[in-house]
């Protein structure tokens, strides 16, 4: 299977026809997404005619730019003009934008062709794909397991070969454990670095846009394709950003081991074991390695579940039957509001409007919501301190391998834990990375995560690099 | 009976009178076709995001420079929560516990009135309720929404409890509008809505330190409606106060046709905002050099001109507040002033017949048939004796009514005043011997009977003299003529 | 430290979020919330007087933009996603029940 970039050159070279790329991956799509679900919504016209506009530039003798021809797949919270953005929800059903996300727009103008969108968890609440109004998708691996969430689908449609790219958008760990889980690259910019303009809101002071890829290098060919200043967002930052192509050298890095990570409660050993291979790996690389201790860490899941709710509940406030998408008639407006909302959201999404409701009302904000945002502020003074003695730091990314559909659904909390490794970046805003690092039981894909200070993209990819090419020669028996 | 007194808090939105709206580019402007002047921000469609107008900002620090408001160092935007249907996120942005002013004051009347806070937030769109009656949300069958208005940007002012009065309050509204709109921030048009009025009404015992039961009162559509409003309030409230009955804090509507004021149905736990941080904007800390523009910015402010017409022109403070409260016609004044004419003479045709002849056509100052420098010339020709003030009236009407210079006017009609007093002596003696039997009344009459046939020779003679000749030289002829005799 | 959360508090917290809930839904939330908040109490319990509050990760500033008009959207498209609408307008059912 060839990388993005190997198509990018192929198409620009006239060497194949974008066409042949679209038609390859649409191919898979009609094979094996029956089964997966990793699409929403596949735009098979629309790329095809994109296609041929690409092959009409590179017959012209111009550039279409440095992803031509290359297949994205998009999450489904992602505004697309003209075609359906679901959030996976039915309160958003029938709805399609009258503008494109400014990510959309940057793929679009770099020569890549949007090849469908992707199921998430309902408006991207969830760590197993299983809270979509449409169906579960399914992890490529073993179909009998979730990708992980929430952006599962973009995930398994990278793994499963229906496309060499995908974005995402990554509020708790939503890019980096299911990248984890359906073994594939997925990497959280720093917040701010990649504009939010068309992504439909979550927790608008955690989510950030990030890529999907096979491997480590088109993973920052997406990202360079994608990030930069927008004057759209407000939190946009402004400073132009540096070239993603910055090596595998890791001599003389230090690099930690976030202690509270490594061991934290239901850690399966082979995800432990994967982390500390990686370790030694960069060791011999020529990397210093420490362990380190961040304790505010473990504040971080409760921290993170106050915050992105309270959010959320705010963010989702406008799905309320008057402009777009669901109604369902009631005796007044009111009475239309909450039956609409009653109906067009999951059980998922209705407990993280009534959990950030309550955290923010009258009389518990400061103990839930004010709270949290001063734990927000001790993990990011801890992660300073450890950025004193460490370039890097590792960590795994999700405490275990893809689990079976179906057996966290009925217990919220166990579903959560399932990003304590990858909240703690959200938090603090900075840059993390899941790189493949081989399989655990029954074969299945485990991930390592590295941790860099924000703005510290360069540096996360050089690391990643070092790792992909340790479990390139891993194979743990 | 102890004696009542009032305590009245304003809390006043003013739409600012920017190109674009208050977090996108679409056009800030009233009365276009529904739901034009939309995009996906103001439409709060999904995935959008706000970005604040620098306009915005620059208005407010403006409005802080001239209610001497302190501006802190950072500012923050919060949502406030709530289910509203013309509201496109169900959440309003706007400022809480770190607005961009604070603590400002307002003389009005000789009296300081301090002003908690200005803080900046976005306008709300419009519902229009259909099948009730006459358009009101009560008994409507359902509504129609238009989101142009949503997202327009307001700010709104918060006075402290420190006015006693309606009429107090129609000051400080009166006032205020007069800042707001020689700082250029806002067009302040109460009847279109860009100013608008709410009123915090309470009555306590006179001189008691605690705070009655508060009721907002809403809806009040004109700088008069709001003394109306607030006066029927503290009546009412007197009476229930000395009734011992009890006053219920609520919000009222005004009604302006009944004159009353109703009180309005709350949703239970409707005031629970939910207040928090907007995490899609970041701080407004506003610089030196922002700072130092605003203070720029500032014109010279009502009390001031106020001031300086009554010192420089010599107006009386009433004439000085006629004319300042009307900043065109005042412009249009200092315009004429600039064009050589009298200030006093020049204040009194403007807050005179001009500002009367404004009221009578709806006509705005600056689409007057006359230029400062016509009337600079009407007061120039009564100055020089040219004119009596009468036939200065006269010429005035006709410069307005045919859009003509007063020399035009009065070449063409040959309006120029007689003051020869050889030429009006003959006239005088001429008319005198055509009516003797007046004369000889005059002679022989008492008080009564002289002043009518004086009255009478008087007219005969402006009429001989075509309404030129110079009534000061007249009086004088006659009086000699006829005490001579 | 907060009390324990009740089918009264749930039942406010909708009607606050607009949320039409079941009596099952109303159930299973004071079980879930309950937990989640129980989970949250190591938060809540911090003593944290000192802490200033972090609500967001970037530290940007004053980010403004021109008062330039730009394009808006086309109204027929706007309103063809809107469940229902009439005269140009958003049309949605009355706003208050009869007083």
């Amino acid at each position: 299977m060839s990388t993005a970039r190997e198509i990018a050159a192929m198409v620009r070279g006239g060497e194949r026809t974008a066409r042949s790329v679209v038609e390859e991956h649409l191919a898979a799509i009609d094979a094996r997404d029956a089964q997966l679900h990793a699409f929403n919504h596949v735009m098979r016209d629309e790329a095809l005619a994109r296609a041929d506009a690409i092959d009409a530039t590179v017959r012209r003798g111009e550039d279409p730019g440095p992803l031509a021809g290359v297949p994205v797949a998009l999450k489904d919270n992602l505004c697309t003009r003209g075609i359906p953005t679901t959030c996976s929800s039915r309160i958003l059903d029938g709805w399609r934008p009258p503008y494109d996300a400014t990510v959309v727009e940057r793929l679009a103008g770099a020569g890549a062709i949007a090849i469908g969108k992707t199921n998430l968890d309902e408006f991207a609440m969830g760590s197993s794909t299983e809270n979509s109004a449409f169906g579960a998708t399914r992890n490529p691996h073993d179909p009998a397991r979730v990708p992980g969430g929430s952006s599962g689908g973009s995930a398994a449609a990278v793994a499963a070969g229906f496309a060499p790219l995908a974005l995402g958008s990554d509020t708790g760990g939503s890019i980096r454990q299911p990248a984890s889980l359906c073994g594939v690259v997925g990497m959280k910019p720093t917040y701010g670095r990649v504009s939010r303009y068309g992504l439909v809101a979550f927790a608008s002071s955690l989510d950030q846009i990030g890529p999907f890829a096979t491997c480590v290098d088109d993973a920052a060919l997406l990202l360079e394709a994608v990030w930069g200043h927008d004057p759209m967002d407000s939190t946009s930052i402004a400073s132009t950003p540096e070239t993603l192509d910055s090596g595998a050298d890791v001599q003389g890095l230090r690099v930690g081991i976030i202690e509270e990570l490594t061991d934290v409660d239901g850690i399966q050993p082979e995800v432990r074991a994967a982390v500390e291979d990686a370790a030694r790996g960069l060791e011999s690389a020529g990397a210093k390695i420490d362990r380190v201790a961040v304790p505010s860490c473990t504040y971080g899941l409760s921290a993170y579940y106050l915050i992105a709710p309270a959010e959320a509940s705010s963010n989702l406030a406008r799905y309320d039957g008057v402009r777009y998408g669901l109604r369902v008639d009631g005796s007044d407006v009111a009475d239309m509001n909450a039956r609409t909302r009653a109906a067009g959201f999951g059980a998922e999404v209705k407990r993280r409007i009534m959990l950030g409701t309550y955290a923010l009302s009258a009389g518990y904000y400061d103990a839930y919501y004010g709270k949290a945002q001063k734990v927000r502020t001790l993990i990011i003074d801890d992660f300073r301190r450890a950025y004193g003695s460490f370039d890097v730091l590792l960590a795994p990314t999700s405490p275990t391998t893809a689990f079976e559909i179906g057996v966290k659904v009925a217990d919220p909390l166990a579903m959560y834990l399932s990003d304590v490794c990858t909240i703690p970046t959200n938090l603090t805003g900075e840059t993390a990375i899941s790189v493949p690092f081989g399989t655990g039981a029954e074969d299945l894909p485990v991930g390592v995560q590295v941790i860099a200070p924000a703005l510290g993209e360069p540096l996360a990819f050089r690391v990643a690099r070092a790792i992909e090419e340790v479990a390139g020669g891993w194979r743990r028996d | 009976m102890t004696d009542l007194e009032a305590v009245i808090g304003l809390e006043v939105h003013v739409e600012l009178s920017t190109e674009t709206k208050l977090f996108c580019s679409c056009p800030n402007e009233f009365g276009a076709e529904p739901n034009t002047n939309v995009c996906p921000v103001c439409l709060g469609l999904p995935g959008s995001l706000p970005v604040l107008n620098q306009r915005v900002v620059e208005y407010a620090l403006r409005l802080g420079e001239a209610l001497h408001f302190s501006v802190p160092p950072s500012s923050l935007f919060h949502r406030k929560n709530y289910f509203y249907p013309d509201m496109p996120k169900d959440y309003q942005v706007s400022q809480y516990d770190e607005p961009i002013c604070v603590d400002g004051v307002l003389e009005v009347d000789g009296a300081s009135i301090g002003i908690e806070r200005a803080h900046m937030e976005e306008d709300t769109g419009k519902s229009q309720h259909v099948g009730g009656e006459g358009g009101r949300i009560h008994g409507a069958a359902h509504s129609l929404v238009d989101y142009n208005r949503a997202g327009v940007p307001l700010m709104e002012i918060v006075s402290r409890p420190d006015l006693r009065s309606a009429e107090q309050a129609r000051g400080y509204v009166t006032e205020l509008r007069g800042v707001l709109q020689a700082i250029g921030v806002s067009d302040v048009k109460m009847e279109e809505g860009s100013m608008r009025v709410d009123a915090n009404v309470s009555v306590r015992p006179a001189g008691a330190a605690e705070m009655g039961t508060k009721v907002e009162v809403k809806n009040m559509n004109s700088i008069r409606s709001v003394g109306r409003a607030i006066e029927y309030e503290i009546e009412r409230q007197s009476i229930a106060s000395e009734a011992g009955r009890p006053i219920v804090q609520e919000t009222r509507h005004w009604d302006e046709e009944a004159g009353v004021t109703h009180g309005m149905r709350s949703k239970e736990g409707s005031d629970d905002y939910r207040y928090f941080p907007e995490p899609d904007l970041v701080p407004v800390a506003p610089t030196e050099t922002m700072r130092a523009e605003a203070v720029r910015e500032v014109p010279e402010l009502p009390a001031a001109r106020r001031a300086r017409f009554v010192g420089e022109w010599g107006l009386s403070p009433g004439d000085a507040k006629v004319l300042v409260d009307n900043p065109a016609l005042a412009a249009f004044a200092e315009q004429t002033v600039a064009a050589g004419g009298a200030p006093k003479d020049v204040a009194n045709w403007c807050t005179g017949d001009i500002l009367g002849y404004l009221n009578e056509t709806g006509g705005a100052v600056g689409a007057l048939p006359l230029t400062p420098d016509g009337l600079a010339e009407l007061v120039g020709l009564v100055g020089d004796g040219t004119l009596s003030r009468n036939l200065a009236k006269e010429v005035l009407a006709t410069c307005l009514r045919e859009r003509k210079r007063p020399k035009e006017v009065v070449d063409e009609r040959g309006l120029a005043q007689v003051s020869d007093e050889g030429e009006l002596a003959t006239l005088v003696d001429d008319v005198l011997g055509r009516n003797s039997d007046a004369v000889s009344d005059y002679r022989s009459g008492d008080d009564k009977a002289k002043k009518k046939k004086r009255g009478f020779l008087m007219g005969e003679l402006m009429k001989a003299s075509q309404r030129k000749g110079n009534p000061e030289l007249l009086n004088k002829l006659l009086d000699e003529r006829l005490q001579a005799g | 430290m907060p009390d324990r959360i009740s089918p009264d508090d749930v039942r406010h917290v909708a009607r606050l979020a607009r949320l039409a809930l079941t009596d099952a839904e109303v159930d299973q939330l004071v079980i879930d919330l309950g937990s989640i908040l129980a989970h949250a109490e190591d938060v809540a319990a911090l003593d944290l007087t000192d802490v200033p509050p972090t609500a967001h990760p970037l530290p940007l500033e004053n980010v403004l933009r021109p008062d330039a008009v730009g394009p808006t959207l086309d109204r027929d498209e706007v309103l063809a996603q809107a469940p229902d609408a009439e005269d140009g307008r958003f049309r949605v059912p009355r706003i208050m029940g009869d007083a």
